[in-house]
């Protein structure tokens, strides 16, 4: 048993070393609205001086995976190199009602909810070929939803790292608490991907989770 | 005294209602994932509310929210609400041994999106209400 045990910790530091990969491929994933966009152009802004894509109060904005590959991130001594995917937003329902309540005509509204099906079918599939994952919530909304818990449930599954981001904490009612205690087993991270707020503590938990 | 006859008239009621499908761990344990999926959207499309005393492992979570996605039709179907106590993780000797986590899942209820709506979730406890679907 103590044998097993041993090998089975020291076995992925080993095979890092032989194996070395260029690049650590991490998704973006959470619920329409949380910030995944805003958090992509952040960490890219920061690191690269560019940025993902448009972001938007409308859910569903980002309806088409977008990757970025190269991103060196530098952080407490540590350094990795992410390939960094940018997800759709993932939902159990799509009613395009929700999007002519934010003004948008009915064959406009009708439009997206058909790419925002056909982009959460396309962020399930990027789970395949990922080597973690940044899952971001927003603070200030109950965190026990579905798609969070399938997510969560997917990577414990998979044996993957995974971050969990509370995400707008510049919000008066965010509580990351909440987040924490909805999800005790893994390490969160409560920032601002708007503000900016603790960023440097995601940097150094990336460098250290993913690296 | 005047027989007193008593006419029974046959009332028929006609019960409104939601059909909830209770599924057992028997039944579920000899389907394959596909099977499952297929059970629960036949069932959800339907408008009814499927629960299953074991639900589904987050794999086959997905791979239901992926089938509802290419369902989804305007108007006409706008998806599910899903229900489930996270999974919890079996350990046993083999398991360890050989590396492997088994996963445990717990019950699940998945409704129509647009008459099952969750009023609060938490490890143990789910809270939803559900609605008569509308007609015409």
């Amino acid at each position: 048993m103590g044998i097993i045990k041993g090998i089975k910790r020291i076995l992925p530091t080993w095979l890092k070393k032989i194996f070395r990969k260029k690049a650590a491929r991490i998704g973006i994933y959470g619920p329409p609205n949380a910030g995944k966009t805003t958090l992509a152009n952040r960490i890219i802004r920061d690191w690269s001086g560019d940025v993902m894509g448009p972001v938007s109060e409308i859910p569903h904005e980002t309806r088409r995976a977008r990757r970025r590959e190269g991103v060196v991130v530098n952080a407490n001594g540590a350094t990795v190199t992410l390939d960094i995917v940018d997800t759709p937003g993932l939902a159990t329902k799509i009613d395009f009602h929700d999007f002519m309540a934010f003004g948008l005509e009915e064959e406009e509204a009708k439009r997206r909810a058909k790419e925002a099906t056909e982009g959460v079918i396309e962020a399930i599939k990027w789970l395949d070929d990922l080597d973690g994952i940044l899952l971001i919530m927003d603070s200030t909304e109950d965190p026990f939803t579905q798609v969070n818990v399938t997510v969560v449930g997917n990577m414990e599954a998979r044996e993957l790292p995974l971050l969990i981001i509370a995400n707008k904490i510049d919000l008066p009612e965010a509580s990351p608490a909440r987040i924490k205690g909805a999800f005790p087993q893994h390490p969160v991270i409560p920032i601002s991907a708007l503000e900016g707020f603790n960023v440097d503590k995601l940097y150094e938990a990336i460098a250290n989770h993913f690296g | 005294m005047a027989k007193r006859t008593k006419r029974k008239t046959k009332r028929k009621t006609k019960v409104q209602g939601v059909q909830i499908d209770m599924i057992s761990e028997d039944f579920i344990s000899t389907m394959t994932s596909m099977e499952k999926i297929n059970l629960i959207l036949e069932g959800v499309k339907q408008g009814n509310i499927v629960i299953l005393e074991r639900g589904l492992t987050p794999e086959e979570e997905t791979k239901l929210i992926e089938i509802t996605m290419t369902e989804i039709a305007p108007d006409d179907f706008v998806g599910i609400e899903i229900e489930s106590y996270p999974s919890r993780q079996k350990f046993s000797l083999l398991g360890r041994l050989l590396g492997k986590k088994a996963i445990e899942t717990r019950l699940t209820v998945v409704g129509p999106a647009d008459q099952l709506r969750t009023l609060r979730r938490d490890h143990d406890l789910i809270s939803a209400l559900v609605s008569v679907r509308s007609q015409g």
